[in-house]
């Protein structure tokens, strides 16, 4: 088993501050990892360290293999696409993707880098623009001017520092499959920091959420929404409908603060004591009448917001707080959109929603 | 009586571009205009000027050939010396300085601005003259050692006095430096020294540029440093025009030379403007 990058046990410290705590990571080669957290998680701090802006405290950066203490940037075999892209202003498109060519010794010919350059502005959709002036680009060339300057160096793993944040919605979308496809094509690994959890559930075959400096879970990104550990995660990959409530001593029954009572299964690794119960919005469905035997609560509908193939209700239930429910609109009928007032039944499966410790959140 | 709203924004464009035009239409424009009619005119008998058309002042620019080239070979010498004293001291202000001590730093730059040139550059011609430097030569007995009156001193005093004005617009454009570009340039491959010359020179470039010309401008009008630090030996076109003004009366042959002078500052103005936008890409190059 081969790793293109690995942490071993890093810490980073500025001063007091602790920007990133005892970090081990495994990054297989040619995977596609998402450094996903709030600002100030320790993501940047951690793509930094291995792009060599940044040392480690303690503990090792290996990249390919090989240790990387104390090595600096210009000797390393990666290359960033650096957030606002970082190009060379004085000069043009094709001399920025040449640069890091022009830098290798031995010596490319001159022939040989404008054979490079012209391809890899092909393979990112610019090979007409070879010859411009960088402000004279759209942000998205900019982008993609950003990309191939740091693929044709072929290194062996790609750093991207929250590369499409200065994009527009629909430029966005577009760039992140253009990058996946890039991804495939070049086979080498590819390490993406952001904030978006959208951006790396959809990119990424492997999602590491991170806060406070560490790990909190590393897992596809499927593991990562469907299963995640603690819940920061839960409510920071998606969004989550918190109940707080207290598991009693048999280990299945869960007691709500309006006084009801949920059987949730048997769940391991759960002592009885305080609870939270995270529901995922589209786990919840939205009924104008209880079905016989369902499990759910009774609740008004207080906002409905209407986004074409799904909407979104705010419900009010009594006792238990506000809750978020995504509604799939593909099985109804216009007819059957619920009127803001209406009081419904929010039904939902206890033994397949989350249940943390209270303390997990922290 | 109701002013339009056209009228109204023509009186506010007066006031506020107004002042500034009279002045410099009756103090620039009205005597260049006259030190242009006086280049074309004679010297009447008794001094001054008679009018006249003619080329002779210009054809006799020759005459003065002396404090042309005093001029035209100190002036960008001590522009460069400037400039290769000043880029190391720009570079640590704004690159490598604590950013705590940077302020601190710069006003030890700018504070000997506040005292008088004059008295600045008087100083300088005690220290250079009998009883300064070469007197500590003869202490150490050698004899004869001679160093005002001299080029060196006039580039000296040059240096002494312009070097801050070419240490800050070379600070700023430094300064302005995004930081990323150099992390980009690490990350590209390049070590320090090919950064340096691919980024952070050639970006700096509209500072230096800015620096050169204006220092460059400043000198080639200069007259102070030559009168008092060269003596009547290293002299000045500005020295040749107070001369020719003040003592021989000869107006139109001053007046051609301070044309001259005008048309070489704006060709070197042009010359430097252009090389800045060529190599930095941008057209906003500020020059002074």
């Amino acid at each position: 088993m081969h790793n293109d990058i690995e942490f071993r046990s890093v810490t980073k410290n500025y001063g007091a501050v602790t920007a990133v705590s005892d970090v081990d990571l495994q990054v297989p080669k040619g995977a596609f990892l998402a450094l996903l957290g709030p600002s100030g998680c320790g993501k940047t701090t951690c793509l930094r360290m291995i792009g060599g802006f940044e040392q480690p405290t303690s503990g090792t950066v290996l990249i390919s293999g090989r240790e990387m203490n104390g090595i600096a940037p210009y000797r390393r075999p990666v290359n960033m696409v650096f957030q606002h892209y970082a190009l060379f202003p004085h000069l043009n498109v094709e001399q920025n993707v040449g640069y890091g060519l022009k830098q290798m010794r031995p010596r490319i010919e001159a022939s040989e880098i404008a054979r490079k350059v012209a391809l890899a502005l092909e393979m990112v959709r610019l090979g007409g623009f070879a010859q411009r002036r960088v402000h004279e680009l759209s942000g998205g060339q900019q982008q993609r001017v950003a990309l191939a300057r740091a693929i044709v160096n072929k290194p062996a793993v790609l750093l991207l520092d929250e590369p499409l944040a200065a994009l527009d919605r629909k430029l966005r979308t577009a760039m992140q499959i253009e990058l996946q496809t890039l991804q495939r094509e070049l086979g080498i690994t590819f390490v993406l920091v952001t904030h978006d959890q959208e951006e790396a559930l959809s990119m990424a075959d492997l999602v590491c959420v991170m806060n406070t400096g560490s790990i909190r879970q590393l897992g596809t990104p499927q593991e990562v929404y469907d299963h995640p550990t603690d819940l920061f995660v839960a409510d920071f990959v998606g969004k989550t409908n918190r109940v707080t409530a207290t598991l009693e001593t048999d280990g299945r029954t869960l007691r709500l603060a309006d006084g009801s009572a949920l059987n949730v299964g048997e769940r391991r690794g759960m002592t009885a004591g305080d609870a939270i119960l995270a529901i995922r919005p589209e786990a919840i469905r939205v009924d104008r009448h209880a079905k016989p035997g369902a499990t759910g609560f009774q609740g008004t509908v207080t906002n409905r917001i209407f986004l074409g193939s799904t909407a979104e209700y705010s419900v009010a239930v009594p006792g238990l707080g506000d809750f978020l429910i995504t509604s799939d609109r593909r099985n109804l009928h216009e007819s059957e959109l619920v009127e803001p007032g209406q009081t419904v039944f929010l039904g939902f499966d206890p033994t397949t929603a989350h249940l943390f410790p209270v303390s997990s959140s922290a | 009586m109701a002013v339009s709203a056209e009228n109204k924004r023509r009186l506010v464009t007066a006031a506020l571009v107004g002042p500034a035009a009279v002045w410099l239409f009756t103090f620039l424009v009205l005597p260049f205009t006259a030190v242009v009619i006086f280049a074309f005119g004679e010297r009447a008998p008794e001094g001054g000027y008679q009018p006249a058309f003619t080329l002779a002042q210009f054809a006799n620019l020759g005459a003065r050939s002396a404090a042309f080239a005093n001029t035209l070979t100190l002036a960008p010498i001590g522009a460069l010396a400037c400039l290769l004293i000043a880029y190391p001291v720009a570079y640590y202000l704004a690159i490598k300085a604590d950013q705590k001590y940077r302020m601190l730093l710069i006003s030890l730059i700018v504070i000997p601005f506040w005292t008088s040139m004059l008295v600045r550059t008087y100083a300088w011609m005690y220290l250079l003259g009998a009883r300064g430097i070469p007197h500590l030569f003869e202490l150490a007995g050698i004899d004869d050692v001679r160093l005002l009156n001299t080029p060196g001193a006039v580039l000296l005093g040059i240096v002494y006095g312009y070097l801050p004005l070419m240490i800050l617009p070379i600070y700023v454009s430094l300064e302005k430096l995004d930081r990323r570009l150099l992390d980009a340039s690490a990350d590209l491959g390049a070590s320090p020294v090919s950064t340096f010359f691919g980024v952070t020179l050639p970006l700096s470039l509209p500072g230096v540029m800015t620096g050169v010309a204006l220092v460059t401008i400043l000198l080639l009008g200069e007259y102070l440093i030559p009168q008092l630090l060269g003596g009547g030996k290293v002299f000045f076109i500005g020295n040749a025009l107070v001369d020719l003004f003040l003592q021989s009366r000869n107006w139109p042959f001053g007046s051609a030379i301070a044309v001259t002078l005008v048309v070489v500052v704006v060709a070197v103005l042009l010359v430097a403007m252009r090389i800045a936008w060529r190599v930095s890409g941008s057209r906003q190059v500020d020059l002074i």
